[in-house]
């Protein structure tokens, strides 16, 4: 580690995989109450379990791209932060907001929630991710200021690298779409169709900037491979993500009350959105072929490869599956939806952040480059325990949603009610639970993999 | 990559590309909000579906139910329960209305949002102008 400053990092990184056990232990429960229905009723209600994972979700990404940019920018910048106190004390604020946030879901009626924190001077909550009360998404903003300030004065004081521009127009977009999150207008279809110039912009737009960005500088760090080419392929990946996902938009207005024309622009375009995750895929496996060095941090590399894999299967695939409209208007707002937002979240989000944290967190620890061989293998193995039953998860919620489409939407008069169907698929439900719990065995072991090998000598150098 | 690509007609694909796309968007949403009121129903938008959706939104109906699809995939879909149920906001209300405060063994149940009647309607007014949103025929068929 070049810059003390980088150091700033390390809480942000703790406090993400904190808030990742806490989004997996809700999410275990809600698999519970799919298929026991009164699992801690009514104390935790499926609505209440659901904000605290999907929130702590993007809360504890939020504090893994904070952390990835801490570290990495001073790095390319080739100077310290801007203000490493700033740094300090935004964490701070924005642990006791994220809290705040989740306590109050868990303690109070949401209802009651919304009425203690003013909801009726500026509605912006019970509408899906963004729950939070309006004064936590005001002090959201001034904490996305402060750190895109500081982000920002770093670079400009620094060196200019391809990779520190593209995560801050990442940021930045990251920021500016949040925005819309304030607007929140009694006209449902005006309501939804601007909700997802937050939902949509951020993770099949400008998040895939910040992705590609991290992904990268991995990459240039554990294969060594030249600046020039890697940041030729950067450009390219989000040129494709931005051309194909701006107006992929329209595959959200396929059935909320907009016009008929969406059916065309939000298929061609959305059928697409796989290109600049199929070129993540090559470019990750292409540049480790191509390394000049070993590294001797095999987990990070395994970890973004994997993320590069993932990225590809959840947010590409198994987003193809049912992005054409004559396809969705059967699998819209089904099981094959969760399928495919549980594992596009994980592939490219959450694996990438573990792939910075996994590169960082030695050097963090005084390390010179990587951790014992030991550590790095109990890590390996969470990444194949989590991995895989994500995968299965995958299936079997994928599974769980063609059987709900053919029977509640496909069956001609002899369709089935909603409740009908979820007790005759309640197989895969408890299928999906249990490949969640060894989802979360495999973040027990991740975790594991900090404590172990801690006093034994670094991995080598591979000759 | 091959050599004769480079990285300045990268970026360049980069920056014009998204310029183009973002305006292009831009031009797609305004045409949109501009034709709305031809599918929105906003006629029937009145004082007591605004209050529904507030009673909608603050107890967090989302977070089980779909709503034109989007929404959590735990209950039913509610864009067209009006018409599931029979044209009929009181159906929709008593279903609100007496939901056992300590749920169903065993089964999913809807808590008790201890509403007042004049959410209670509000909540069905809103519900009964969603289902006269033209949304292009989704869903497929009366069960969501």
């Amino acid at each position: 580690m070049k810059y003390t400053s980088q150091m700033v990092a390390k809480p942000y990184f703790i406090a993400a995989i904190a808030l990742f056990v806490g989004q997996i232990l809700f999410g275990v429960i809600m698999g519970m109450q799919y298929v026991v229905g009164d699992f801690l009723f009514p104390e935790i209600p499926f609505n209440v379990a659901r904000m605290v994972h999907t929130n702590l979700l993007i809360v504890w990404l939020l504090f893994g791209f904070m952390g990835a940019a801490y570290y990495m920018v001073p790095d390319e910048a080739e100077t310290e932060l801007h203000s490493p106190l700033l740094a300090k004390v935004m964490f701070w604020i924005f642990l006791a907001a994220g809290v705040v946030t989740i306590l109050g879901y868990l303690l109070v009626p949401y209802a009651t929630l919304a009425e203690i924190t003013m909801n009726d001077l500026l509605p912006t909550m019970g509408r899906e991710f963004l729950e939070q009360p309006t004064i936590i998404k005001i002090g959201i903003v001034v904490v996305a200021l402060a750190f895109l300030f500081n982000i920002g004065m770093t670079i400009l004081k620094g060196r200019k690298t391809v990779i520190n521009l593209v995560l801050m127009i990442g940021l930045v977009g990251l920021a500016v779409f949040f925005l819309f999150a304030f607007y929140n207008p009694d006209n449902i279809v005006l309501d939804k169709m601007f909700w997802w110039f937050v939902v949509h912009l951020w993770v099949e737009g400008v998040w895939e900037l910040i992705l590609g960005s991290l992904l990268a500088y991995v990459l240039i760090k554990t294969t060594g491979v030249d600046r020039e080419v890697i940041e030729k392929w950067l450009y390219v990946i989000i040129a494709m993500a931005l051309i194909t996902g701006l107006i992929g938009t329209g595959h959200h207005f396929f059935w909320i009350g907009t016009p008929g024309y969406w059916q065309w622009w939000g298929s061609i375009f959305s059928a697409l959105e796989p290109i600049p995750f199929f070129m993540m895929t090559i470019f990750a496996f292409n540049m480790v072929n191509k390394r000049r060095r070993q590294h001797p941090n095999k987990a990070a590399v395994l970890w973004a490869l994997g993320c590069s894999v993932m990225a590809f299967l959840g947010a590409g695939v198994w987003g193809f599956m049912h992005t054409l409209s004559f396809v969705n208007y059967y699998t819209h707002g089904s099981q094959i939806t969760a399928a495919h937002g549980h594992m596009a979240f994980y592939g490219a989000y959450v694996m990438i952040v573990l792939a910075i944290i996994s590169y960082a967190m030695p050097m963090l620890n005084g390390r010179k480059a990587a951790n014992s061989m030991k550590a790095q293998i109990v890590e390996m193995w969470s990444f194949w325990l989590m991995t895989i039953s994500m995968v299965f998860i995958t299936l079997f919620l994928t599974a769980a949603g063609i059987l709900q489409v053919y029977l509640q939407r496909m069956n001609g008069d002899a369709s089935l009610p909603f409740m009908v169907v979820q007790d005759k698929i309640e197989i895969f439900y408890w299928m999906r639970e249990g490949a969640g719990i060894i989802f979360l065995i495999g973040l027990i072991v991740y975790i594991a993999s900090f404590f172990v090998g801690r006093d034994q000598p670094e991995a080598e150098m591979p000759k | 990559m091959s050599q004769a690509f480079t990285k300045s007609m990268a970026r360049n694909i980069f920056y014009g590309g998204s310029m183009f796309f973002f305006l292009l968007l831009l031009v797609l949403t305004f045409d949109t909000v501009e034709s709305l009121p031809k599918t929105d129903n906003r006629e029937n938008l009145t004082e007591q579906v605004a209050k529904g959706k507030h009673v909608w939104e603050n107890n967090n109906c989302i977070g089980c139910h779909t709503l034109m699809g989007e929404g959590a995939y735990f209950a039913p879909e509610l864009g067209n329960v009006y018409k599931r149920m029979g044209n009929s906001k009181e159906a929709i209300i008593a279903f609100i209305k007496y939901r056992p405060k300590n749920g169903i063994p065993g089964r999913r149940s809807m808590p008790q949002f201890n509403l007042t009647d004049d959410e209670l309607d509000a909540v069905a007014e809103f519900l009964k102008y969603v289902s006269e949103i033209n949304n292009q025929n989704w869903p497929p068929n009366i069960q969501g």
